[in-house]
Order: C-alpha cells, then sequence, then structure tokens
C-alpha cells in the first residue's frame, strides 16, 4: 500500500517505513538511545529529501523516548536533576554547534567536518566500549568475579572539582563541571552532526560516572526528548520540513518496537548490552569511513538548494 | 508600386512557408494529487492542418515533444579523492533546471534534424543540457557535470527521451504519452511540441498543465508554510501523546 507524503511530495511503502519505525525503535529503546543516526541515512535512501528526513524522524525520536522516560519514570529508573542539567549543557552545547556548522560552511569545510567527526566519534566511542566489554568478559571468565565497582575513593579526580552535587537515584556525588562538559561536547556534536547524541551519552554516563545501567537510560531518554523537541520545532519553524503523515507512520512503528526494545533490554545482561551496543556503533563508524575512503562508483552527486515553483 | 508588389509577393512566401497548422490539446490541464497517487501519465493530441494551396510534401512530418516541470535550483558536486579521502571537492549549480525534463519523438532525434538546428533550438535533452544558458560555461570542466545531472535524473526517471513517444495515427493526426513518475514535484509543467518536415521546422506549440495537491495533502503543505509555529508545536504534541498513549497501552502492571 502506498500513500503520498505531502510535504517530502513523494509516494512511500506504508508497511515498509512502519516496519523501518519499529526496528530502529527497537534499537532505541534497547539501548536508550535515539536513533536519529540510523534513521536520518536509511530514510534518504528511500529518497525523501535529505531536510525532511532529519526533521521527520526528530518526531518519531520525541514519540518513541517518551514512551521509555514514562517506563522508566515508573520503575523510578530516571534522575531528574542529572537529567536537568544534562538538558541546560544540552541546549548551550546545540547553539554553540549551530554557529561552528555555519562557521564551516562558509569555510567550505563543512563537509569535510561532519565525516570526519562522525567516522571518529563512532569508532573511538564504539572501541572504548568493545575494549571495556571484553576485558570484563575476560574477567568473569578467569573466574575472579567482577571487580568492585563502586569504591570510596575509586573514581576520577574530576568527579571531586567543586560545585559538587548529590544524584540520589544515579549512587552519584560529584561535581557538576564535568557533567555540563558532557552535555556541552554532546549538544554540540548533536548540532553539529544532526544526531541526538544518546549513544556518547550513555557510554560516558556508564564508564566515567559509574551511574547504575538503568538509570543510565531512562537519564539519556530524558535528556533526549527534551533536545528533540526543541530541535522539532525549530525544524518546522525554519525549514517547514517536518512531513506529519510521514512522522506519524514512523512513530506508529516507532512505538511498538521502541517497547519490545525496552523489555529486551531489561533481560540483556549489562556486558552483553555494551558490547552489542560497541557493535552498534562500530558498525556505523566503519560504514561511514568506507564512505570516505573507497572510491565512489558514482563520484557525482545533485543536491537541490532552493525549489521554485 | 514595385516594392508593394515585392513585399506582397514577400508575404505570400512566408505565408506558404508556414502553411501548416499545428493544433495541440492535452488529455488533463490539471492533474490531481490525492494520498495514493503514484504517478500518472498525460496524453497529448495533435493534429495538422493544411490550407487548400499547399501542395502536398514528399517527406512525413515528425513531431518533437518537450515536456519541463517546475524550475529547481540544483547544484551538482563531484567527489574528488583529497589524501586518502574522498570528498565533494567541485561543484557546478544550474540555476533554472528543470525538476522534470521528457523528450518525446516520432524518430531518433538524429533522423528528424540536424545537429546544428537540435542546438540552435534546444530540441531533444542533448541540446538541452548542453545549452550555453543552462548553466555557466567553464571552458570544458562543465561538461562531465551536465552529463552527471543527466544520468542522475534519468535514474530517477526525471529526465528521459524517447525516440518512439510519439504515435503517428495518420499521417497528420499523432499523440503522444507523457508519463509522470511520482517523485515529479507539483507545480507547472510546460508541454511545447514542435511539427518538423524534412529538417525544417514548420510550426510550434505551448501548452502547459498543472500538478496540485487537493484536499488533506494540500491543506497539510498550507498549514506546515504559513502556520509553521502552530504546525511544529502541534507535531510536537502529536508526538508525546503517540508516546504517552503507548506507554499507557503496554503497561503491564
Amino acid at each position: 500500500m502506498q500513500i503520498y507524503l505531502p510535504i517530502a511530495e513523494m509516494p512511500v511503502s506504508v508497511l515498509l517505513i512502519l516496519g523501518l519505525g519499529a526496528a530502529v525503535g527497537f534499537i532505541s529503546g534497547l539501548f536508550g538511545i535515539g536513533g536519529g543516526f540510523l534513521m536520518t541515512p536509511l530514510l534518504i535512501f528511500l529518497g525523501i529529501p535529505p531536510a525532511v528526513a532529519v526533521a521527520t524522524q526528530s518526531a518519531q525520536i520525541v514519540a518513541s523516548s517518551t514512551t521509555s522516560v514514562l517506563n522508566a519514570l515508573r520503575r523510578g529508573a530516571l534522575d531528574f536533576r542529572l537529567g536537568g542539567i544534562l538538558v541546560i549543557g544540552g541546549f548551550v552545547g546545540s547553539a554553540l554547534g549551530v554557529w561552528f556548522f555555519a562557521a564551516a560552511r562558509r569555510a567550505g569545510l563543512l563537509d569535510l567536518v561532519i565525516v570526519v567527526s562522525y567516522v571518529t566519534l563512532f569508532t573511538v566511542v564504539g572501541s572504548l566500549m568493545m575494549k571495556e566489554s571484553v576485558r570484563e568478559f575476560l574477567l568473569k571468565r578467569k573466574g575472579s568475579m567482577a571487580r568492585a565497582r563502586r569504591n570510596a575513593g575509586n573514581h576520577p579526580p574530576f568527579l571531586g572539582w567543586p560545585l559538587r552535587m548529590r544524584f540520589y537515584r544515579s549512587k552519584l556525588y560529584a561535581s557538576v563541571i564535568p557533567i555540563l562538559g558532557l552535555a556541552l561536547f554532546v549538544g554540540f556534536a548533536g548540532a553539529l552532526l544532526g544526531i541526538g547524541g544518546g549513544f556518547i551519552v550513555v557510554p560516558a554516563l556508564l564508564y566515567v560516572f559509574r551511574v547504575p545501567t538503568g538509570v543510565v537510560v531512562g537519564t539519556s531518554q530524558f535528556q533526549i526528548v527534551c533536545t528533540t523537541l526543541v530541535a522539532l520545532v525549530l525544524h518546522a519553524i525554519a525549514n517547514q520540513a517536518v512531513d506529519i503523515v510521514l512522522a506519524i507512520l514512523l512513530i506508529l512503528g516507532g512505538v511498538f518496537g521502541a517497547q519490545f526494545g525496552a523489555r529486551a533490554g531489561r533481560n540483556l545482561r549489562a556486558e552483553l548490552f555494551r558490547f552489542l551496543l560497541a557493535i552498534l556503533l562500530l558498525a556505523v563508524g566503519l560504514r561511514f569511513a568506507l564512505e570516505l575512503v573507497v572510491k565512489p562508483e558514482e563520484p557525482f552527486s545533485i543536491t537541490v538548494q532552493e525549489s521554485r515553483t | 508600386m514595385r516594392i508593394i508588389i515585392a513585399l506582397l509577393i514577400v508575404v505570400a512566401w512566408i505565408g506558404s512557408a508556414s502553411a501548416e497548422n499545428l493544433v495541440t490539446s492535452l488529455s488533463n490541464h490539471r492533474v490531481l494529487i490525492n494520498s495514493n497517487y503514484t504517478g500518472t501519465s498525460i496524453t497529448v493530441f495533435g493534429a495538422i492542418e493544411r490550407d487548400a494551396q499547399t501542395i502536398a510534401r514528399a517527406t512525413a512530418y515528425d513531431a518533437v515533444v518537450t515536456v519541463r516541470g517546475p524550475q529547481q535550483f540544483l547544484v551538482v558536486r563531484e567527489k574528488e579523492r583529497l589524501g586518502p579521502f574522498w570528498l565533494n571537492q567541485d561543484q557546478q549549480k544550474f540555476p533554472t533546471a528543470p525538476a522534470y525534463l521528457t523528450v518525446l519523438t516520432s524518430r531518433p532525434i538524429a533522423e528528424i534534424t540536424s545537429d546544428q538546428l537540435r542546438r540552435r533550438q534546444k530540441i531533444g535533452i542533448q541540446a538541452i543540457i548542453h545549452a550555453p544558458d543552462f548553466t555557466n560555461d567553464r571552458g570544458g570542466v562543465d561538461e562531465a557535470f551536465r552529463d552527471a545531472l543527466y544520468r542522475l535524473k534519468s535514474r530517477e526517471n526525471l529526465y528521459r527521451e524517447n525516440e518512439r513517444g510519439v504515435t503517428f495515427l495518420t499521417p497528420s493526426i499523432f499523440n503522444a504519452s507523457i508519463p509522470l513518475p511520482a517523485t515529479a514535484p507539483p507545480g507547472n509543467y510546460d508541454v511545447e511540441v514542435t511539427l518538423l518536415a524534412d529538417t525544417v521546422i514548420l510550426a510550434r506549440t505551448l501548452t502547459h498543465f498543472e500538478l496540485v495537491k487537493t484536499g488533506f495533502e494540500q491543506q497539510v503543505g498550507e498549514v506546515a508554510r504559513d502556520w509553521s509555529s502552530l504546525y511544529g508545536f502541534a507535531t510536537a504534541l502529536l508526538a508525546l501523546f503517540f508516546g504517552w498513549t503507548a506507554n499507557v497501552v503496554f503497561r503491564r502492571d
């Protein structure tokens, strides 16, 4: 069954879009990430104009993340304090990212900056997580039980910087400065690369701040809902590129997928969870790296600058 | 007196040169897009009228139908090697490229007219995309970009040339079917029909049709454009609502 998208101005297969929404929603619910970095390229591959793809998938992220946040809220797995600080830092970072985006475009380096940052971010974060989970796996194998994770005084020194705050839910007593720094970086990268940044927040909270896995997912989803809501409204106003029909289809598929993803995530062992996320990130990073170094079959590409009808 | 006679002769000669009159008509001047639109086709009919004095031609008529969609500002970029990386480097702008371009002919275009006439009168896709005013001339560098534009657009079926697209039903009546893929954007489309015989242009007509969104599709488009902040907030609320509903529906406790 085909349906015509009024803003993208093209027909799509309803089942295909529902399935796409469900698949990305599953991954999003499983790992507590937005999934935009998967959805946007897939939509563009289907022939949907890039501006519409970027703008519209944010509606789906809002919906699936809302579900996850509400779930986490009921299980008490959401740290509002930590989430709030992430949101504030994220907004400042986004503003800086948008400014840098324009500056890079003026300098004609935008393409290079985007591709290189994509590859670096995904490969670095993916490899770090992979290394960590393999080490954990080997430790378990050797029989020496996983090391006590939260010894007093056994934490990175920057958590002891001034402005310390207590985050009860996250079992964290740490300085606000590194958390704001993380949020700033995530907002910056998000605005620059058009990604929510969940895949940076999740590992950072897990490894650097040693926040329990359950709380990490809920809190990261909370931050994603807030930033993506703002992005969605801004996209609708500035670019008029949000396709409401496409959004509803993606959401319908996405909410189902996210439910099952979240459930699957709860039954997953923590090491396996991190290992799978690491593989996903490495795969995406590799894909971008390949695109960068392999000689393209068709070196030319067309972009529409403005439509005059 | 002599001058007047000479003028009359010239007028009569010009009149006889364009003795053929071309009449064309489209099957539809307004194509409506609704929610199950998956592309369509429009038929153009043409009839050639000849006045009584004109003698019948020894050669058959040829017709070329050129359809141009709404104009777009297109940029074609080329990936080139920079160190170990392949990156977009050079680019060529096409400020007035049609979003859709189809040329239908009754015979292979090379048999219909001379190369020179094709280029001067922009008959055929090659002549159109290689026309000097299509993009800025950069001394040959632009040629690869023009070809790439055609190649990429024809892959999406948005640019095409069909040398069997025009069918003559009788020696003086023809029709042609203009295929409109679903990805052809809404807007105004120009249909230019050129009548030729013996490599000479005899007549030309220009008609239009319009591809428009209707009903729900039109309203969504208008709200998104004219009430963009309202539309943005509505979409955001909708997304939140769906998320909340899913949470309630799937609640297990």
